[in-house]
């Protein structure tokens, strides 16, 4: 797996896990910080792997000249992985 | 509204092929106990629940079922890819092959197709939430007894962390709970 989109696969998932945990937390500072810092990291990688890799969401995409959104593999395929 | 993001929640690498074990599996896509019937279940009672917590942590967890049933698909199509007719009687897979091709369809292990007459949307914040409890035990039983079956470490590691996400949904409900009790328990003036 691509190093930068197991690293981001990693911070995407801890962002996940700490908004369940805020969503019956709302008002915890400490989870508060650690999740605005965790999606920010995340931001930054995400897009450092999308210069090179391509697009992650098809939302708010501005393709140049071909639509790489659909390039493969897909997420379910063994070399995606 | 949903946006797709093209990555998995947690990694899905499978090298070895293993119809006999996708037979399994495919359970928690498609079966009573499965990711399907949890995210349905949760994004529909949605609708009827009080409190802002609960409301969230059933849009939150709803939605992550979803990025898990992806997973679970990922898994059975690794499992199956590219399976010759020989490899196919060899491991039982015949009956499942003559129904779907190595197709993924949410089904049971025993076969029986998705239904949703394995869960309620029952429209009492409360009764829901603990259906919700148990509805996370029993997804948790059912990855056990999958990991039983399984010495693939490849496929061990997905199944385990979906194993340990259950324990994590369960807790969050059981605090949602907490704030629908009180909520309904208060005096409310208006």
């Amino acid at each position: 797996m691509n190093n930068t989109l197991y690293k981001l696969t990693q911070l995407d998932f801890y962002a996940v896990d700490l908004q369940l945990y805020l969503d019956t937390h709302p008002n915890d500072a400490k989870a508060i910080a650690e999740y605005n810092k965790t999606i920010n990291d995340a931001q930054k990688l995400r897009s450092d792997y999308e210069q090179t890799n391509g697009p992650l969401t098809s939302k708010y995409l501005s393709p140049a000249e071909k639509f790489d959104w659909i390039d493969e593999p897909w997420t379910w395929e063994e070399q995606y992985n | 509204m949903w946006i797709y993001d093209k990555k998995l929640e947690f990694p899905v690498k499978i090298k070895k092929r293993n119809p006999k074990l996708a037979k399994l599996i495919i359970t928690q896509y498609g079966g009573p106990d499965g990711e399907l019937g949890a995210s349905l279940r949760y994004l529909s009672q949605r609708f009827a629940t009080v409190t802002p917590q609960a409301k969230a942590a059933l849009t939150d967890i709803g939605t992550e079922e979803l990025a898990h049933l992806e997973m679970i698909g990922a898994i059975v199509q690794q499992l199956t890819a590219n399976l010759s007719i020989e490899e196919i009687k060899a491991s039982g897979f015949e009956p499942f092959y003559v129904e779907h091709g190595l197709g993924v369809f949410p089904s049971s292990a025993a076969g029986d197709p998705f239904t949703a007459a394995a869960f309620q949307s029952k429209g009492d914040p409360v009764t829901d939430l603990y259906e919700d409890m148990a509805a996370e035990q029993k997804a948790r039983s059912t990855y056990e007894y999958l990991l039983d079956m399984i010495d693939d470490p490849d496929v061990a590691a997905p199944i385990k962390f979906l194993r340990e996400r259950e324990i994590v949904h369960f807790q969050r409900f059981g605090e949602s709970l907490e704030y629908v009790r009180s909520y309904l328990s208060a005096n409310h003036y208006f």
